[in-house]
């Protein structure tokens, strides 16, 4: 079989990849620098079992849906008191809860963050916490 | 037939090539808005809406006027709007483009768009809105396009655009009808809060349409070898003085309710509007020379005699146009918002930004516009002489 | 490509997939491990089954009384001030009575009451226009009676501005970071952002945590110093026992614009002594 205009094709489809795996090409040197989440907070540090609100596992899989569920409690059936599956506790706020044990932001939440190349945008309007620019 | 608008004279292209730096001009402006809000803007906590959604409503009724058209034609059997239909249903997608571009551009936070769909509130005129002005985008590009390919290769129609074409007929009257109801349905907008807002609104939209359409199938016949005809742009025509007759009989109804009954609150936007309220008057200049050129526009266009001379049938046109581009794109919107709810006075006038992104809307929707007419020019040119019943 | 990100992948394709299902609250929590987490009300929390206001103009007397309200509001919410009528930002403010209550003109009015400030804020209306016109629900009424506003919600439509009859409702025209300093921000409650439409909540979050809204905090307190009775009550308008209630059948109220249908759950109380 001869390929008419193979040239082009061949020339057309090593641009193609180039440009389908461009992103990974961008991340090449940042593959080493996978995220390593610090919880080392002066909130967690007073914590006497170093525990999230839900299991690690499941927070780190899930807190996307946990946290649009809350707003819509806090928010929307102004319901603010969250009870974990170990009948813990906690006050339905990102700002508060959240933010005050993770106050590391920058080395915990933008970390991952930025390694998978997400960008919540909740920022623009919730206050994040004070930290030293680092 | 796609094909057919990527080949055209040097003019055809600098048209293009015109349209699309507007486009860019406008989407870079756009651009600004996005980042930096919609402060860049005239408008304000008192005049919420401006311009933007003053075009909206104007173009609404641009699109609408496309079944003043369609009904002679398939529901009268007025053989002579054969060739000039399609110009309405094309000039209906151009319109309904720029309707939604100008909503998408109005919002404060597009990329939520979706929520519109992702939580339907059928209590909200806005979701209906969204429903016909896409259903209606919908009908008339399928329309227009199978009836345009069908004529292309000398054959009937498929018999199931008749239903569509049918459909399409109540729905170019919901589409201006939901919109009025976005203004008549809001207590405390005195100005708005009307009963004929639908019907002046229906009224409006089947002159102004209507004038754009002479205008546009002049402008053809002039650069083409594709003549509409004489007798149908006549006919359009007098579809035009009877509209605007009624468009401004509404007008007068408006003004009698709210002068006679002496209520304030119902005279004070007709105040501000026509004289200046309080020392504002922003508006007043542009809303006598609406009257005035109204008034232009119907004496052409009452007297038979003048309305046949295509010139004078033209300038009626343009007259006309203008005339209610400013009572609704521009007037209608903002007079709702003054005086504001305390009976205080915040004015509005667009920005050079907002106007830009506007008229980048505007060079989407001819470009549109441009591209269908080129494409149904080519194909009539081809087969000209040949009439095919639809 | 090292595992972790492969793994990192699964987790996210996994968790979009299960975000995707279960619409309703605590469907995808409940869907395995976490069977017993649950969400609850304070039981401190304040309840009603119609919040209500009642202003008494004549227990306002200086320029202060005032600007403690708004301040105490604003500041607790970050609510920017822009310095301009054009992007201003509002909750709860002041005007005089013939712009509050534009269908009663009285040229002839007291002198004392034609000059007086009137504290204007979001009027909670039974029968909202705002709600109506909404095309997310990001605006919607609360079973006690509270209009809300879902800042995560608005698409900036403003369709709700101009519904609302009362002007109620401010609009982010400008990004209101750059009206705020960062020195007096409330760091417990968000911003907003450009593009999204907000006003008074009644105060939702304080009363989820059993405290009254902030401006009628400030009233009582401003009295408790002065020795007099505050300008502003609570209460729910469906217990007669209430204190909203007992005023509104010994004192004689008004409501702004009742004509348009909208039954707004915030009174006035004009002038005169008690006549019960
Ligand atoms: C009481 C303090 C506390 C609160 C409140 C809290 N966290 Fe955590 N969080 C922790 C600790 C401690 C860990 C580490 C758990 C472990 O290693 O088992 C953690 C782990 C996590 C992880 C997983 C990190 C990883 O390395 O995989 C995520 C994601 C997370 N938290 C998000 C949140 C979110 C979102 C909220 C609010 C809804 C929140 N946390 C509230 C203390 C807290
Ligand atoms: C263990 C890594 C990790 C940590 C730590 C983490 N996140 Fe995430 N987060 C993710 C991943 C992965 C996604 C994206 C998943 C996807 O694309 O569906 C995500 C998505 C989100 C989203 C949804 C974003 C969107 O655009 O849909 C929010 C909100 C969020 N994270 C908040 C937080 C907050 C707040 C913290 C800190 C308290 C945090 N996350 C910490 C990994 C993490
Ligand atoms: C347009 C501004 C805005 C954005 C953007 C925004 N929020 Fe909010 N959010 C608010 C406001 C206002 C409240 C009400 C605050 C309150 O009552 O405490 C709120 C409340 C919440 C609450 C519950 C109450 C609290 O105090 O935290 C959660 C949880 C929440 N938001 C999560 C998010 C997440 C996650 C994102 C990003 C994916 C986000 N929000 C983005 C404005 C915003």
């Amino acid at each position: 079989m001869k390929l008419y205009g193979g040239g082009k094709i061949i020339t057309g489809l090593i641009i193609f990849f180039f440009l389908v795996t461009f992103p990974f090409f961008l991340n090449i040197g940042k593959v080493n620098a996978k995220p390593e989440p610090k919880i080392d907070t002066p909130e967690i540090q007073k914590l006497a079992e170093k525990k999230c609100i839900e299991p690690k596992a499941f927070m780190r899989a899930e807190h996307m849906k946990l946290l649009n569920d809350w707003r819509d409690f806090a928010v929307r059936n102004g319901q603010r008191l969250y009870v974990n599956s170990e009948e813990k506790q906690f006050t339905i706020s990102l700002q508060n809860t959240c933010m005050h044990c993770h106050s590391n932001k920058k080395k915990f939440c933008d970390e991952c963050h930025n390694y998978m190349a997400v960008k919540p945008y909740c920022w623009s309007c919730h206050i994040a916490p004070k930290e030293k620019e680092s | 037939m796609l094909e057919k608008a990527l080949t055209g004279s040097r003019r055809y292209w600098t048209w293009v090539f015109f349209l699309l730096a507007m486009v860019g001009v406008g989407f870079v402006n756009y651009l600004y808005q996005f980042k930096n809000g919609l402060g860049i803007t005239g408008m304000s906590r008192d005049v919420s809406w401006g311009l933007y959604i003053g075009q909206f409503t104007f173009l609404v009724g641009v699109a609408a006027s496309a079944v003043m058209l369609v009904i002679p034609y398939y529901l009268h059997d007025f053989k002579k709007f054969g060739k000039i239909v399609i110009l309405g249903e094309f000039l209906a997608v151009a319109a309904v483009t720029m309707c939604i571009s100008f909503i998408f551009v109005d919002l404060g936070q597009p990329m939520r768009v979706l929520n519109v769909i992702l939580h339907p509130t059928p209590n909200s005129i806005l979701f209906w809105d969204m429903i016909v002005l896409n259903g209606y985008l919908f009908l008339n590009i399928v329309i227009g396009w199978m009836t345009l390919s069908s004529d292309r290769k000398g054959i009937k129609p498929p018999a199931w655009i008749k239903p569509l074409i049918y459909l399409s007929i109540p729905w170019a009257f919901s589409i201006h009808t939901v919109t009025a109801f976005l203004y008549a349905g809001l207590p405390g907008r005195h100005f708005w809060l009307s009963a004929i807002m639908a019907a002046r609104f229906l009224a409006s939209a089947f002159a102004g349409g209507p004038a754009l359409l002479i205008l546009l199938a002049l402008i053809v016949r002039k650069l083409t070898k594709f003549d509409p005809g004489k007798e149908p742009i006549q006919a359009v025509g007098k579809i035009v003085t009877y509209a605007m007759i009624a468009n401004v009989f509404f007008l007068g109804l408006e003004f009698f309710t709210a002068f006679y009954s002496q209520i304030p609150g119902h005279m004070h936007p007709f105040v501000y509007l026509y004289a200046g309220l309080e020392g504002h008057g922003k508006l007043v200049p542009l809303m006598w020379a609406s009257s005035i050129l109204a008034v232009v526009s119907l004496v052409l266009l009452i007297f038979p005699s003048l309305r046949r001379q295509e010139g004078i049938l033209a300038a009626a046109c343009v007259a006309l146009f203008v005339s209610l581009w400013i009572d609704k794109g521009f007037g209608l919107v903002v007079g709702g918002f003054i005086p504001n709810p305390f009976e205080g006075i915040m004015e509005y006038w667009p920005t050079t930004r907002e106007t830009l992104i506007a008229l980048g809307v505007w060079a989407l929707g001819f470009l549109v516009l441009t591209l269908l007419y080129k494409i149904t020019v080519t194909v009539r040119e081809e087969t000209a002489g040949i009439e095919i019943e639809h | 490509m090292s595992m972790n990100r492969r793994q990192f992948l699964k987790i996210a394709g996994a968790s979009t997939l299960l975000g995707l299902g279960g619409a309703s609250a605590l469907n995808a929590l409940r869907g395995g491990e976490l069977e017993a987490s649950h969400v609850l009300t304070d039981e401190k929390a304040l309840n009603a089954k119609r919040w209500a206001m009642v202003i008494d103009v004549s227990k306002f007397r200086t320029e202060e009384d005032y600007k403690r309200l708004t301040k105490a509001c604003h500041s607790i919410h970050n609510v920017p001030d822009f310095g301009n009528p054009k992007d201003e930002i509002k909750w709860i403010w002041t005007d005089t009575y013939e712009h509050t209550f534009p269908s009663q003109p009285n040229e002839y009015i007291e002198e004392g009451i034609k000059n007086k400030p009137f504290v204007l804020l979001c009027n909670h209306c039974a029968n909202p226009p705002c709600v109506r016109v909404c095309p997310t629900k990001a605006t919607f009424k609360r079973k006690d009676g509270i209009v809300m506003m879902d800042q995560h919600r608005c698409i900036g439509c403003r369709f709700c501005m101009a519904a609302c009859p009362f002007g109620a409702r401010s609009f982010n025209y400008k990004d209101p970071r750059l009206a705020l300093k960062k020195e007096e921000e409330n760091r417990e409650y968000p911003t907003r952002t450009i593009g999204v439409v907000e006003k008074c909540t009644f105060c939702f979050e304080r009363l989820a945590k059993g405290l009254v809204p902030a401006c009628v905090e400030a009233s009582r307190e401003a009295a408790k110093a002065a020795g007099g009775e505050p300008g502003m009550y609570f209460g729910d308008l469906d217990d007669p026992a209430s204190e909203v209630r007992k005023i509104l059948s010994t004192r004689y109220t008004i409501r702004r614009k009742p004509e348009l249908g909208t039954d707004p759950s915030v009174f006035y109380v004009i002038g005169g002594e008690k006549n019960a």
